[in-house]
């Protein structure tokens, strides 16, 4: 049963993805992405990350690709203009090379074990993450506030109008 | 239980998905995306180990890489408009005043 929901997930993540390549419409590739983003989420809760795919859906879901959608629409964008490029033969090589990496990739991936912790009721609930959080990363937390608002007052710059 | 490769190579899959739209895709909208979906990929591989190793360290570097994303995030679309404003296109191959 929960291979099913892993295959299902796996599938609908990996689908997804290609779509964002395939769409010709930048704003279809970002409803797309969010259709990833949520089984992404999906499979978090298969990991036993409970609070992980409860932000992903509400903090990149509902915060990140709000903020990629908005723009895209202030943009108003013609339709993607990639046709008639010099790149253009680089695809031929390109994916071909992406395959053999990942055959590579997966031939290693495909022999690692179980780690040797005991199948415990590990849960990564708000609790847990909260007491690491605040304990042992509480400095790194901290560091993020000034990343963010070094961010923010950086958009703000950066959209101004008179750059 | 689903063994631990196969959510490794899903996450290599992506990654690779992410790398190639890096790659081929030209407008810069769809190359941020691209971003996004390595960071995913990534997170994915970090909530794996985590639940391999019995570890909540791994769950906490992915709360901190939304934090960055959602900044990059917020300075790249910034970035995206003051482009589109100055030069009326996202084409990377048009933003090409600094190549020799």
């Amino acid at each position: 049963m929960i291979q099913i929901l892993f295959f299902f997930f796996a599938a609908l993540a990996a689908g997804a993805a290609i779509n964002v390549l395939v769409q010709k419409h930048v704003l279809y590739s970002a409803l797309s992405l969010i259709l990833m983003l949520i089984a992404i989420s999906g499979l978090f809760i298969l990991l036993r990350a409970d609070f992980l795919a409860m932000i992903q859906i509400i903090v990149y879901a509902g915060a990140i690709m709000v903020l990629f959608v908005f723009v895209i629409m202030l943009l108003n964008l013609p339709a993607d203009e990639d046709g008639a490029d010099r790149l253009r033969w680089l695809k031929f090589i390109g994916i071909p090379l992406g395959l053999f990496f990942l055959f590579l990739v997966s031939a290693t991936l495909w022999n690692v074990e179980a780690g040797s912790g005991t199948p415990s009721t590990f849960t990564g609930s708000p609790r847990a993450i909260g007491q690491s959080l605040f304990t042992d990363y509480v400095l790194p937390f901290e560091a993020t506030s000034l990343l963010i608002l070094i961010a923010l007052v950086g958009a703000v710059v950066f959209a101004k109008k008179d750059l | 239980m689903i063994p631990a490769s196969w959510f490794l190579i899903l996450s290599a899959v992506l990654f690779l998905i992410g790398v190639l739209g890096f790659f081929l895709k030209r407008n810069i909208i769809a190359l941020l995306l691209s971003v996004e979906i390595m960071l995913n990929a990534v997170n994915l591989t970090f909530v794996v180990f985590s639940n391999q190793h019995r570890q909540i360290s791994g769950q906490i570097f992915v709360f901190f890489v939304l934090v960055v994303a959602s900044a990059e995030a917020a300075v790249g679309l910034a970035l995206v408009i003051a482009i589109f404003r100055n030069r009326e296109t996202l084409n990377v191959d048009r933003s090409n005043l600094l190549k020799w």
